[in-house]
């Protein structure tokens, strides 16, 4: 009871203080300078650049006009009329993505414990922190919501609070096993930022019933790693022992998979309608396709930003420049199949990876990016307990942080620095990102291994009790 | 315009130019309040229509002919500038400062008789063939990024009618959007503020003029004075008629303006003005006229002020000595004296009559004048320091002097001024169009209240610049306008700098229009006779002044309204560092290697056990077995020699299919 009370105390003292501080920061007037700040606006997500569109769509044009909005029509017609209301907006939006971040982390915690109770030698203490006062779903909320970046692209006003919202919705509703909203936030997300797109592959995974599944599936196939071990026998019985329970789960996925494929068509289709519907008077779809996912993907404006595009395309030579966009843009998407392969089994950690892996390659990146799986990285706070070089990576991330905008400072407002030495900082960020990501690979890799290897000294000591 | 004088006027023109090729020379000396000196030279070409007169001429130059008909330009205005007309002290809103006064660099107006849809690629055509004409980079006007559409700011009259016009009308749009407003789509607007003017620009301007600069007027154009004054600028001006009627024929005017910096002689009375002549200006006398001109003139101006100072009246009846007065002393009679109706004099002297004109000034008396005023002043700048972003300011402050109100045709009590912007801003300039803002006295206003009229079309990145036109309507008690709009600086990839990126993008100036303001000089009509320059001088506003003679014709070509421009911006922008491109390339490639890399090893790496496990549990499969074949030698080589051989073929295929 008492631990109840301190743990509710904490997670609502947490956000209570979270929220007096955006609070704060929006009277003190800091979003007007934030909101302009290249590292919290993008040409994508800018605010600015959404009340331009607003503006010209108001005046009978296009609001792809003048090559100045990159956003979805929906946002403008969602966060445009709000004007100077929308940090509101921004804060809400905020507040629903750590509370959908509270719920994943309970469906986790709930496929957890689920699998202790299988007589294979797991224990609880193996899958759970020790004396934790929070539940993983609470630490990672209260890890986003403090997240700095998180702080002041809310206060700054970028839409990426609104995508971090409906990334995190569809990786909620996945959980849930609810394959029409999974598909509509999915779709929702794409269309926001086209980055999401890659999300497929976790989204789907999981709109069969986690808690029955991804855990299911893992043992499945460790199961089938020890048919072919020494011990056949036994595993013959472990197998069956296992199928019982396993057949359920595995013969209802693929309606799910199938309602999950129509119901993304469905929602596509209404939302580019409502699309089409928005600028029927202009370009269509065919501009707002160019101008968004276009715009992502030919990388036009050369605008700085914490990614490494930026400066590359401004240097490289003109003949090679598709060249590189396809190896660029290439990474992300190639790593998809290896990641999935090594993790279809744990769908939240997969996008956790694949978000960290979009927000270091993509074109347009913010520290909005950072801020959501840096979150979601605290929901796998036992499975990264031996996460390496965590001090390292931690004071990097602040160093970059604060270096950043000094020498962006020193570039641009001073002219005594030049664009080298931001450039250099943007290099170092997308070194510690990937450091991130490849040790957060490791770790979970290790992880596992030693899980399997409990497994296998549970059964061959049962074999020998035998 | 009623039927019998429209039929009246057309039969004028016929007969007025179904006489001969016409050329005339015309030199307008004025002495600027600072002491410096104005020089005009104003020469004229007119051709009869083709069906009169065919198409071998005597005077007329080939090139511009043949220019003219390829193109089918009905008007073309072409300038070359270096320096800026300093409307304070060198005047605005007279007749020679509207001719006189344009923007640094290059610019380049045209109305092309084609059809709506061949006019860029026409246009794109006649910039190369200016550029080869004249020696200039005026090819870069083919870029869609510097050139643009005026659609109602650019010769308002044009599309106004009358007095109020568009502006009155109910219901007139107040954005003009897409294709609704096509009246002026023939017309192209470009500007190249970089371009730098040389002589190598004047020679074959020289060329086009039928004594070149070996007789008459021209031989006073020393290159070394001419270019080491404060301003020059240098024009052409093609007007031609329908090329469907051919009525007109075509005309075109040459204009150089310097304004000379006087001379470098303290032995005048005043410090600020300095005798001069002509011989002392340009280094050499005036001697004889071009032998092919008919008018071979030059005038002395001396404005309203200047002349007030001479005496108290200056009716035609008294007689003034303008050779030797109390103010100052001539070196030689004006053969003709020509007052305007506003008080301006014009003293005039014939080239021919004398064999050497040394036309000079000694001042007497320190005088001090004023020069022809506007309504308002006006200038442009860019607000806010860093490379990030900024805002433009487009500020009007009152004129506190005296002559501040300007004439306005058809309106007899009027309470507001009427402004007109046209500003074209490069791509890289990000306007941001929902921060424009409009001031009064220093107070914002809400911006419908004083835009009438607004046309905003958003520049496209490495497409088409941003084109902002705006009509406001002020109160004439308002002291000051201030415009404003944010932008961001965008940043350009390294090929898209210029070679001394670090100097910076000059922004080309705002055109800035007063409608209601008609710039004019009236003289007694036949004072004006044949003179080009007089004609221009005197611009009249046809509905007020009807006048008889022929020269009507002229005038109305010339009516225009005031127009005046901003200065050029320079802006800078943040630059990558242009030594870097291969080391940018590595580095970025090796941290992209780095994420691949490590990421790949960490998913596939076995350790211990694992791997003996995969190892065991690997048996020989079918693509193993396969694998093994093809690590024969032999079979290799095959292998190797017919993917070489495939690749080949498809290379050769893919050559030949494009």
């Amino acid at each position: 009871m008492v631990l109840q009370g301190r743990r509710s105390l904490a997670l609502w003292g947490g956000m209570t203080l979270a929220a007096i501080a955006r609070l704060l920061l929006l009277m003190s007037g800091a979003s007007a300078r934030l909101s302009r700040s290249v590292e919290i606006a993008t040409p994508v997500t800018s605010l600015v650049r959404l009340e331009e569109g607003f503006w010209l769509k108001k005046l009978g044009l296009s609001p792809y006009a003048g090559s100045v909005y990159h956003g979805s029509p929906l946002l403008l017609e969602i966060i445009g009329p709000l004007g100077a209301n929308s940090p509101i907006l921004f804060l809400l939006s905020d507040f629903a993505t750590a509370l959908l971040i509270i719920l994943i982390g309970k469906r986790l915690s709930a496929a957890r414990d689920h699998y202790t109770h299988w007589n294979i030698g797991i224990t609880h203490s193996m899958l759970f922190l020790t004396g934790e006062t929070l539940d993983i779903g609470e630490i990672a909320a209260l890890l986003y919501l403090f997240n700095p970046f998180t702080v002041f692209v809310c206060v700054g006003g970028s839409t990426s609070s609104f995508e971090s919202f409906v990334v995190c919705l569809a990786l909620y509703a996945s959980l849930e096993g609810n394959a029409p909203l999974a598909a509509f936030a999915w779709v929702m997300a794409s269309h926001f930022a086209m980055y999401p797109l890659v999300l497929l592959i976790p989204v789907t995974s999981r709109t069969f019933d986690l808690a029955t599944h991804i855990l299911c599936v893992f043992f499945l196939k460790i199961a089938s790693a020890l048919c072919c071990g020494p011990d056949k026998p036994r595993s013959k019985i472990f197998r069956l022992k296992s199928s019982e329970s396993l057949k359920s789960s595995t013969n209802v996925q693929w309606q799910k998979l199938w309602s999950f494929i129509l119901w993304s068509a469905v929602w596509s289709s209404c939302v580019l309608g409502l699309c089409n519907r928005i600028l029927r008077h202009d370009g269509g779809l065919g501009e707002m396709l160019r101008e968004t996912y276009g715009f992502i993907l030919t990388v036009k404006d050369l605008t700085p930003n914490i990614g490494v595009y930026w400066y590359f395309f401004t240097e490289v030579f003109d003949f090679y420049r598709s060249f590189f966009l396809m190896v660029f843009h290439g990474n992300i998407f190639c790593m998809i199949a290896p990641l999935s392969i090594c993790f279809y089994h744990r769908p939240i950690f997969l996008s956790f990876i694949l978000m960290a892996v979009v927000s270091t390659l993509k074109s347009y990146p913010s520290v909005g990016d950072a801020a959501l799986y840096l979150g979601l990285m605290g929901l796998f706070t036992h499975e990264l307990s031996d996460f390496k070089y965590a001090f390292l990576l931690l004071n990097s991330y602040i160093c970059v942080a604060a270096l950043g905008p000094v020498m962006f400072n020193l570039w641009i407002w001073r002219g005594t620095g030049n664009a080298n030495f931001y450039f250099a900082t943007a290099l170092a960020y997308a070194f510690v990102q990937t450091i991130l990501i490849v040790e957060s690979v490791n770790s979970m890799l290790r992880f596992e291994r030693g899980l399997k290897l409990t497994i296998k000294t549970t059964l061959s000591s049962s074999k020998k009790d035998n | 315009m009623d039927l019998p004088f429209a039929l009246a006027f057309v039969l004028l023109l016929t007969s007025c130019y179904a006489i001969d090729e016409d050329f005339s020379e015309e030199l307008l000396l004025r002495p600027l309040p600072d002491g410096n000196v104005l020089a005009h030279f104003h020469f004229a070409s007119t051709l009869p229509p083709v069906d009169h007169y065919g198409v071998h001429h005597r005077l007329f130059p080939k090139a511009i002919f043949q220019l003219v008909r390829k193109f089918r330009i009905k008007e073309m205005e072409l300038s070359f500038t270096q320096g800026r007309w300093n409307y304070q002290r060198w005047g605005v809103g007279d007749p020679i400062a509207q001719l006189a006064a344009k923007p640094v660099g290059v610019e380049l107006t045209a109305s092309l008789d084609v059809p709506e849809a061949e006019v860029d690629s026409t246009w794109g055509n006649l910039t190369h063939a200016l550029s080869g004409l004249f020696c200039a980079s005026i090819n870069f006007l083919e870029s869609p990024t510097t050139f643009l559409e005026p659609w109602f700011s650019w010769r308002p009259e044009a599309n106004w009618t009358g007095g109020g016009g568009a502006f009155d009308a109910p219901g007139v749009k107040r954005v003009v959007k897409g294709k609704k407003w096509s009246k002026s789509s023939r017309t192209r607007y470009g500007a190249l503020p970089r371009e730098a003017v040389c002589t190598e620009n004047l020679t074959p301007w020289l060329k086009l003029l039928p004594c070149r600069d070996k007789a008459g007027l021209t031989t006073l154009l020393d290159r070394p004075t001419i270019y080491s004054g404060m301003y020059h600028s240098q024009r052409l001006i093609i007007t031609s008629g329908d090329f469907d009627r051919d009525e007109e024929g075509t005309t075109l005017e040459q204009t150089l303006t310097v304004v000379l910096r006087k001379p470098a002689v303290s032995e005048g009375l005043s410090s600020k003005l300095q005798d001069w002549t002509l011989s002392g200006l340009f280094g050499s006398k005036l001697e004889g006229k071009c032998p092919l001109a008919t008018t071979s003139s030059v005038y002395l101006e001396l404005e309203e002020s200047l002349a007030k100072h001479l005496a108290g009246d200056l009716s035609k009846e008294t007689r003034i000595n303008f050779v030797d007065n109390r103010v100052f002393s001539l070196s030689s009679a004006p053969s003709r004296v020509l007052a305007s109706l506003s008080g301006s004099l014009l003293l005039e002297y014939e080239a021919g009559t004398h064999s050497e004109l040394d036309l000079g000034v000694t001042w007497r008396a320190p005088v001090d004048w004023s020069p022809a005023r506007g309504r308002f002043y006006t200038s442009r700048y860019l607000a806010g320091s860093g490379n990030a972003r900024g805002s433009i300011v487009i500020s009007f402050r009152a004129n506190d002097g005296p002559s501040g109100d300007c004439y306005s045709p058809g309106i007899e009590a009027v309470e507001y001024v009427d402004i007109m912007i046209l500003q074209m801003i490069p791509w890289y300039v990000r306007l941001y169009g929902h921060t424009l803002q409009v001031s009064l006295d220093g107070r914002n206003v809400e911006f419908w209240s004083v835009v009438r009229l607004m046309r905003f079309t958003p520049a496209e990145d490495r497409k088409a610049p941003a084109a902002v036109e705006i009509a406001l309507r002020v109160s004439i008690a308002t002291q000051a306008v201030t415009l404003t709009i944010q932008y961001d600086k965008g940043f350009l990839h390294i090929d898209e700098h210029p070679p001394d990126a670090n100097r910076g993008f000059d922004l080309p100036s705002a055109v800035i229009t007063f409608p209601r303001c008609r710039v004019f000089k009236q003289f007694q009509s036949d004072d004006v006779g044949h003179s080009h320059i007089l004609a221009v001088v005197q611009v009249v506003d046809c509905f007020v002044f009807p006048s008889p003679s022929f020269v009507f014709a002229l005038l109305l070509q010339s009516q225009r309204p005031m127009q005046i421009y901003s200065e050029v911006s320079l802006m800078q922008l943040a630059t990558p560092d242009f030594s870097m491109p291969y080391n940018v390339i590595t580095l970025t490639c090796t941290v992209l290697a780095l994420y691949f890399g490590s990421l790949l090893n960490a998913l596939r790496r076995r350790i211990g056990e694992e791997e003996r496990e995969s190892k065991e549990g690997k048996k020989a499969g079918l693509l193993s077995q396969k694998l093994k074949w093809l690590r024969n030698e032999k079979h290799m080589r095959v292998i190797k020699v017919i993917l070489v051989v495939i690749i080949g073929v498809a290379v050769n295929h893919y050559l030949s299919s494009s």
